[in-house]
Parts: C-alpha cells; sequence; structure tokens
C-alpha cells in the first residue's frame, strides 16, 4: 500500500517530458503537416465551394448561390449515368485483362527460355510510354482505319478495316489503357512469382499435382498479395483517365467514351460551366473514397494473413 | 513391400559430373541413411530417386520396375524437405489433405486419414492453424504427417532436422526412429550429421564428391572404416590421425611408430614392408591414460562434458590428439601424461589413405 502510494509522483513526471516531447515534434512537423493541408484542403475547399455557387465562364450574370442544384443538375443528367458506367466498365474491363493477362504472362516469362532476358525488357516496355504517345501510337499508326497496321493487315486478308474508336470506342480505350498498364501487373506479379519457394513446387509434384492444380492450388494463393496490391494502385489511376480519352476519341461520339473525370473537364473547359464541374469533381472524391474504403479494407485483410 | 534399386546411377549437370556412379540396393523395410559433407550429392542423388531431377545415366528400379520414366507422383515415394515446403496458405488439415485431394479420395476417407496421422504425431489441437502460427518441430511434424498420409511405398528425407535446434533435433530424432519402427516403412534419410546417421540407420551410404565410399551398418563403418575419409567423418570426437612408420611386420600384426608412440596393431599389413609410411588411427574413447609410465605429453585444454571429459594432450613430438577420459578425471591444463592407444582399437591406413585390413572383430559387430 505504502509502496504503491509512493509510486505515483514517481510516475508523473515520467509522463510530462514526454509531454512535451510530444508538443516539440508537434511543431517540428507541423510545416510538412500545413503545407500538405494547404495543398490538399484549399483545393478541396474550394472546390466545394464553387460547387454550390453559380458560376459560368462565358456568363458573368450568373452569381450566387446556387444551393443543390448544381448537383441535382448534374445527378438527374443522363450524361453523368453514362459517365459513372463508362469509368466502371474501364476500370473493371482494364483490371481483368491486366490481371488476368498479366498472372499468365508472369507464370511464363517465369519459365527458362531462350531470350528471357531479352523478351521481358520487351514486355515491360510499354510502362515507359508517356499515355498521350500510346494514345496516339494507337490511333494513329496501330489502329487508322486507312493507313494503320490492323487495317493493313485485315485487308491483306481480304477483310474491311473497321474504324475501332468510332466504331467501339469504350473497348478500344479498354484495349489501349490495358495495353499500357499490363508491363506494371506483369512487373509486380513476376516478382512475387520468382519469390515462391521451389520447394513448395516440388512438394506439389510429389503430391501429385500437375501444372494446372500447381497454378491453382500453389502458385495463385501465392500470388494473391501481389495481385491485390496491383488491384489497388491500378484502380487508383484508372479511375482517372484522362490523357487517352482526351487524345483519341474526346469522349465520343456524343458521350460513349466519356468517363467521369473527362465529364468534369468539358463541363469546366469546354462549357464553361465551373459550379457543374465542381459538382463532379466533388462526386468523383466521394466515389473515389468509397472505392479506396473497399480496396484498403480488402488489402489490409489480405496482408494480414 | 518395397525395394529401392540403384544401378549406376549417374548425373551430369552441363558437362560437370555429379553423381559419379551409384549402386545400391535397399531392402524392404530398410533405413538407408546418405551421409556426407556438404555438396557432395546427396540431395541430388535423392531427389532423382524422388523423380524430381532426370536420371542422365543409370537406372533405378523401384518394386523391381524401372522408374526413371515415372513422374515423382507415379513413383509413389513421399518426400519431407529441408524447409518443410508446408502451403503457407492452406491449414495443416489441407496440408495433409492436398495429396488425397488430388488423387480422387472420397472426403469420409480422407478425414478418417488425417484424423490417424494427426494422433500418431499429437497434430490433433493445430489442425486449423496455418504453419505460420506453428513452432518448428510442429511444422516438422506436419511435413512428416503430409509425408505419412499418402501412405507411401518409400519415405524420403532431405535433411529434415537441420532446421531445429540442438535439444529438439535430439528429441525428433528418436521420434523418427520410432516412428520408422511403427510403420515399418521403406526409408530414404539425407543428412550431413553423422550422429543423425549412427543413430537411426540400418545401414550407412557415406558418400564424397559422388561417389560411394562406403556402404554398411553403423557399427559396421566405426569398427571398420574402409578409409581414412570414412573413419575420420564417422564418430564424435573425431578420430585422431598420425602420420607413423612401421617398424616391423608379422602374419597378424604390424608395429608402427609416430612420435613418442609405438603401437603393435592387429591388421594384416600386406605387402608393407618396415619403414613404410603409413596413418596410425585412433578414436579419443579408445586412448587411455598412463599414469606410471613417463609422460609423453602436456594436456593443452580440457573440455569437461559432464559424463567425459576430452583432453587436447600435445604430444612431445608437437602433434596434438584428443583422449576421451572419465567426467572425474582430474587432469587438469599444463598437466604432464602419457598416453597408451588400445592397440585393438587402432586403425592402419596406407599412404593412399586405404584400411588395412583389421583382425580384430568387434564382439558387436554384424559381418558385413
Ligand atoms: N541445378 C544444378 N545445376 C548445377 N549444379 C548443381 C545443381 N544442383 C546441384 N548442383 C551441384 O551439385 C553438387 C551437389 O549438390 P547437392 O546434391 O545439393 O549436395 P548436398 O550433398 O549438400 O545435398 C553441388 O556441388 C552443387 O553445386
Ligand atoms: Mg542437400
Amino acid at each position: 500500500m505504502d509502496q504503491a502510494a509512493r509510486r505515483i509522483p514517481v510516475a508523473a513526471p515520467v509522463g510530462r517530458p514526454s509531454h512535451a516531447r510530444r508538443t516539440g515534434g508537434a511543431l517540428l512537423l507541423s510545416p510538412a503537416v500545413i503545407l500538405l493541408l494547404i495543398w490538399s484542403l484549399v483545393p478541396l475547399a474550394m472546390t466545394l465551394w464553387y460547387s454550390v455557387r453559380r458560376y459560368n465562364l462565358v456568363d458573368p450574370t450568373q452569381v450566387g448561390f446556387a444551393g443543390a442544384s448544381n448537383y441535382v443538375y448534374l445527378l438527374t443528367d443522363p450524361d453523368f449515368i453514362t459517365a459513372l458506367l463508362n469509368t466502371a466498365i474501364l476500370v473493371g474491363g482494364v483490371l481483368v485483362i491486366t490481371v488476368g493477362l498479366g498472372t499468365l504472362l508472369a507464370v511464363l516469362f517465369d519459365q527458362s527460355f531462350l531470350g528471357r532476358g531479352i523478351a521481358r525488357v520487351l514486355v515491360i516496355s510499354p510502362f515507359f510510354v508517356m499515355p498521350t504517345v500510346s494514345a496516339l501510337l494507337w490511333k494513329n499508326l496501330m489502329l487508322h482505319p486507312i493507313y494503320g497496321v490492323y487495317s493493313a493487315m485485315m485487308r491483306a486478308v481480304g477483310l474491311t478495316p473497321v474504324d475501332w474508336l468510332s466504331r467501339y470506342p469504350l473497348a478500344t480505350l479498354v484495349m489501349i489503357v490495358s495495353w499500357e498498364w499490363l508491363p506494371f501487373a506483369i512487373l509486380i506479379l513476376l516478382t512475387a512469382i520468382q519469390s515462391l519457394d521451389a520447394e513448395q513446387k516440388e512438394a506439389a509434384r510429389m503430391d501429385g499435382a500437375g501444372p494446372l492444380a500447381q497454378f491453382r492450388y500453389i502458385i495463385l494463393p501465392h500470388l494473391s498479395r501481389a495481385i491485390t496490391v496491383v488491384i489497388m494502385i491500378e484502380t487508383i489511376f484508372l479511375l482517372a483517365v484522362f490523357a487517352e480519352i482526351s487524345v483519341t476519341t474526346a469522349g465520343g461520339p456524343g458521350v460513349a467514351s466519356t468517363n467521369l473525370a473527362f465529364l468534369i473537364y468539358s463541363r469546366a473547359l469546354l462549357q464553361f460551366d465551373v459550379g457543374g464541374a465542381s459538382a463532379g469533381g466533388v462526386v468523383a472524391i466521394v466515389i473515389a473514397n468509397i472505392v479506396a474504403a473497399f480496396l484498403l479494407r480488402a488489402v489490409a485483410r489480405n496482408l494480414e494473413a | 513391400m518395397a525395394t529401392v534399386e540403384l544401378r549406376d546411377i549417374r548425373k551430369t549437370y552441363s558437362d560437370e559430373e555429379i553423381i559419379k556412379g551409384v549402386s545400391l540396393t535397399i531392402h524392404d523395410r530398410e533405413f538407408v541413411v546418405f551421409v556426407g559433407p556438404s555438396g557432395c550429392g546427396k540431395s541430388t542423388l535423392l531427389r532423382m530417386i524422388a523423380g524430381l531431377e532426370d536420371i542422365s545415366a543409370g537406372e533405378l528400379l523401384i518394386d523391381g520396375v524401372r522408374a526413371n520414366e515415372k513422374g515423382p507422383a507415379e513413383r509413389g515415394l513421399a518426400m519431407v524437405f529441408q524447409s518443410y515446403a508446408l502451403y503457407p496458405h492452406m491449414n495443416v488439415y489441407r496440408n495433409m489433405e492436398f495429396s488425397l485431394r488430388l488423387a480422387g479420395m472420397p472426403v469420409a476417407e480422407r478425414r478418417q486419414r488425417i484424423a490417424d496421422v494427426a494422433r500418431i504425431l499429437q497434430l490433433e489441437p493445430y489442425l486449423d492453424h496455418k504453419p505460420g502460427q506453428l513452432s518448428g518441430g510442429q511444422r516438422q511434424r506436419v511435413a512428416i504427417g503430409r509425408a505419412i498420409v499418402r501412405n507411401p511405398k518409400v519415405f524420403l528425407f532431405d535433411e529434415p532436422l537441420s532446421n531445429l535446434d540442438a535439444a529438439l533435433r535430439g528429441q525428433m530424432r528418436v521420434e523418427l526412429a520410432t516412428l520408422h519402427r511403427r510403420l515399418g516403412a521403406t526409408t530414404i534419410y539425407v543428412t550431413h550429421d553423422q550422429v543423425e546417421a549412427m543413430t537411426m540407420a540400418d545401414r550407412i551410404v557415406v558418400l564424397r564428391k559422388g561417389v560411394v565410399e562406403q556402404i554398411g551398418t553403423p557399427l559396421d563403418l566405426y569398427h571398420r572404416p574402409r578409409n581414412l575419409f570414412v573413419a575420420q567423418f564417422m564418430g564424435s570426437p573425431t578420430m585422431n590421425v598420425l602420420p607413423a612408420h612401421i617398424v616391423s611386420v608379422t602374419d597378424h600384426a604390424a608395429t608402427v611408430t609416430t612420435g613418442p608412440l609405438t603401437v603393435t596393431v592387429p591388421v594384416d599389413a600386406g605387402s608393407l614392408q618396415p619403414g613404410a609410411a603409413v596413418t596410425l588411427g585412433v578414436r579419443p574413447e579408445h586412448i587411455g591414460l598412463d599414469v606410471a609410465g613417463a609422460p609423453q605429453g602436456l594436456v593443452e585444454i580440457s573440455e569437461r562434458l559432464g559424463a567425459a571429459t576430452l583432453l587436447h594432450v600435445r604430444l612431445s613430438d608437437g602433434r596434438q590428439i584428443v583422449v576421451q577420459t572419465g567426467g572425474d578425471n582430474m587432469n587438469a591444463p599444463d598437466s604432464a601424461v602419457g598416453v597408451t592407444p588400445d592397440p585393438a582399437h587402432c586403425h592402419l591406413f596406407d599412404a593412399d589413405g586405404a584400411a588395412l585390413d583389421r583382425l580384430a572383430a568387434h564382439p558387436l559387430q554384424v559381418g558385413s
């Protein structure tokens, strides 16, 4: 009893320096934190502010509060629903293709074959091409209905060339963006495959697992973490695909290939409706956060195991 | 019934021959240990038997049937790897179930088998643990369980105990020996540790650089090593070897001298003449201390193991030998001692390292 009573005053001074140290630490951290806050909070606040304002760049008479009308106008706009759907298709399509194909190719590139080093460099190289450049490359060099490589190939076998970007704009965009992101998926997944313990595969062989069973029960579970990481990183970037759309289809025909990012751009800088664009921006932030929350939870669970 | 026969098995990796012709017959229910220093090709040999490596030349017969071309699963063998190679995302039950599931065994039968094996290996409380949640010894048991559930013809072990600490290793050694007695399965066990080989094997195969140096029972190898390499590799502490000269030769013994020691060893000296250079080998446990006679060396270090004491003695000619004495031996460092090798337990090796035939048989020794 006596001892316990005496211990309390001893404990108190221990707490005080650590408290002081914490304030000191916070003080030293503050420039970085404040800079970051300005960096992200000010644009966010301005977006929120504009989204409830009447604000059109070509009509200075439109001023004052709009209330929720910018949001109502946006959410009831059929273009917005289309853009939302297009975003989902673009993100989902590219994810399926890059992760699916990426896993298969990673397994293939893990085998030893002649010229594997060169092949690996080649398969990674699209990642180093800028989005605008690769979009131009696909649009003019590969898919152009008159002098594109694919058109030439189709003509060579007697088929009529297809104007891919106007006939199947969204599917073509999915293809182009997948081409850009496949190397990333392969890179991550190949590294992950190479960390698989060779004795595990041998144990599976002894247990009677053929190549398919090994893939299904050994390699795929081993890759699950890397796959989650690929999905998360790609999703963040794919939600904001812009350059490819701007260069190839400009969101068209109509709004057939307009995603959320491009819709906001077209509202603000093609229709000069800053208020409406800001409302779109806020909606995009909300969506991105919902997706991020789901992904983070999935990743956290996967990394824990 | 499960026998394994190796006929002049060879392995070549890009022009370099790693296994240089191994021939061996492993009988049903036999526990055979491949032992040798690191890099001598033990794992390679085992992996060829398992079917994980191609056999470059020679023939492998399992139960009398050629198995060179069979895949690892078709050979009916099970292997325990050094790293255990458990499937990390499956729990213990699923790890053991994997091969049965792939073989299409009905669920009820699988459950029964796994329950039996888990009971034998005391793994019942851990069936839904993932390998990452288990200790080294438990992982080891899961790896063994995964091998047992398949009911294989032959068990293959590749240094299964080398990732365990010394105490656990001793315990697992006993468990493995008990398990072998209980299951009676033909077993091939690879290790670089001669203690494991001596304690568990029915027969030991000593390998060096892809060549079989000697095959025999543990006591065979201990008492009648065929050459200097086997003599020094088997037994702990290591056999003392001293360069010596032959003084005189009779029909049933050769007298040799080395430094302050002269020993008459009961061996068949063959064509060796007096003056020939030989190597005298004598194990620390076969050297006595001579209190009465003139001192022949100084104790440099005494290692007290409790049950025994290892005296490192510097002989008067400068060579060092190890003498094993009782745990109560009082000799401190720097005390002068006389040493007397037991002639009946001395070994002589000719200039090429080949052992001269020993004429004194050990009572326990099984004829080779
Ligand atoms: N895949 C391989 N390619 C070339 N050399 C190999 C290969 N695997 C093993 N070796 C060589 O074969 C020799 C024997 O290896 P190993 O059987 O693993 O020895 P250990 O007796 O230690 O198990 C070593 O010298 C090793 O370098
Ligand atoms: Mg090895």
